[in-house]
């Protein structure tokens, strides 16, 4: 393992990443519900009576969030390098898998971790490690 | 209001992933690269949110109603199956192809990325075959009993 020190950016990790904690703490604090984006969205899927507004709701903010930060300055450039099949390829496995477990990055990773959930601790310890296999043979053992 | 406030948590979260570069698929699969050079940038973003979040929850986990009168919605499954592994990982390997999870997907396609409107169309139509899937499973059940 060598650390890449040009790519690294603790600092705007760090701001980003308080600012993911206090939407997640707003959500909780205000809606009583958990900012579990797999979740949210699935809930779109299925909708029941009195759970659809307040969803839409959160999903129309996180798209608009680009929107806002262009107020303050100009927006990063996402790297996608991903081709159409891999994309269609990941995003099937992504809702497929985040229904199944439950949850994502941020229902488990951040807010189940935060509640200190052994349940949701065994989940990210699942998708990051295979986070970490998948990305070792996609670059250096296929190359691609 | 809890629509006000709904669209003010995605806003902010949504914020917070452009601000610690979590949007940016390439920045997530430099972290997930750790046998290669490798971004610790991600653990960071994790400990920022994670720091504000152990509070946030330590008071809602007391509460019973929520601030605006909501009840609180807080499941506390603690069963660790197949189905929460197994579904994690299948998780872990879309993420690691891509570089997307469904939040950076939902940020990046509101940059007008054309790219992660694929993503989360694909994505939506995962989770609409698992809901489909489950249903019938449902329905095969309740026929049986």
């Amino acid at each position: 393992m060598t650390i890449d020190w040009n790519a690294f950016t603790p600092w705007s990790a760090l701001a980003g990443g308080l600012l993911i904690g206090i939407a997640a703490a707003m959500f909780v604090l205000l809606n009583g519900r958990i900012a579990g984006i797999s979740g949210v969205v699935a809930g779109l899927l299925d909708p029941v009576r009195g759970e659809l507004g307040w969803r839409v709701a959160f999903v129309l903010g996180l798209v608009a969030s680009p929107a806002l930060y262009l107020v303050a300055g100009a927006l990063p450039h996402p790297k996608i390098d991903a081709g159409s099949g891999a994309l269609v390829l990941a995003g099937v496995l992504v809702g497929v898998g985040t229904r199944y477990g439950s949850g994502c990055t941020s229902g488990h990773g951040i807010c189940g971790l935060s509640r200190l959930s052994p349940r949701s601790l065994a989940a990210t310890a699942a998708f990051m490690s295979a986070g970490f296999v998948t990305v070792f043979v996609v670059r250096h053992l296929l190359h691609v | 209001m809890q629509f006000v406030s709904a669209f003010l948590s995605g806003l902010v979260f949504g914020l917070g992933l452009i601000v610690a570069g979590m949007a940016n698929p390439a920045k997530v699969l430099g972290f997930l690269d750790v046998t290669g050079r490798w971004d610790p940038s991600l653990a960071f973003v994790m400990a920022g949110a994670i720091a504000v979040g152990i509070a946030a929850f330590a008071v809602a986990r007391k509460r019973t109603v929520s601030l605006l009168g909501a009840d609180m919605k807080l499941r506390d499954a603690r069963h660790i199956d197949r189905r929460l592994l197994g579904g994690g990982a299948l998780f872990g390997i879309g993420w690691g192809i891509a570089g997307f999870c469904p939040g950076a997907g939902l940020v990046a396609m509101g940059m007008g990325e054309v790219k992660a409107l694929v993503f989360v169309v694909a994505m939506l139509a995962g989770m609409a075959v698992f809901e489909l899937s489950e249903r019938r499973k449902r329905a095969a059940q309740l026929r049986t009993v």
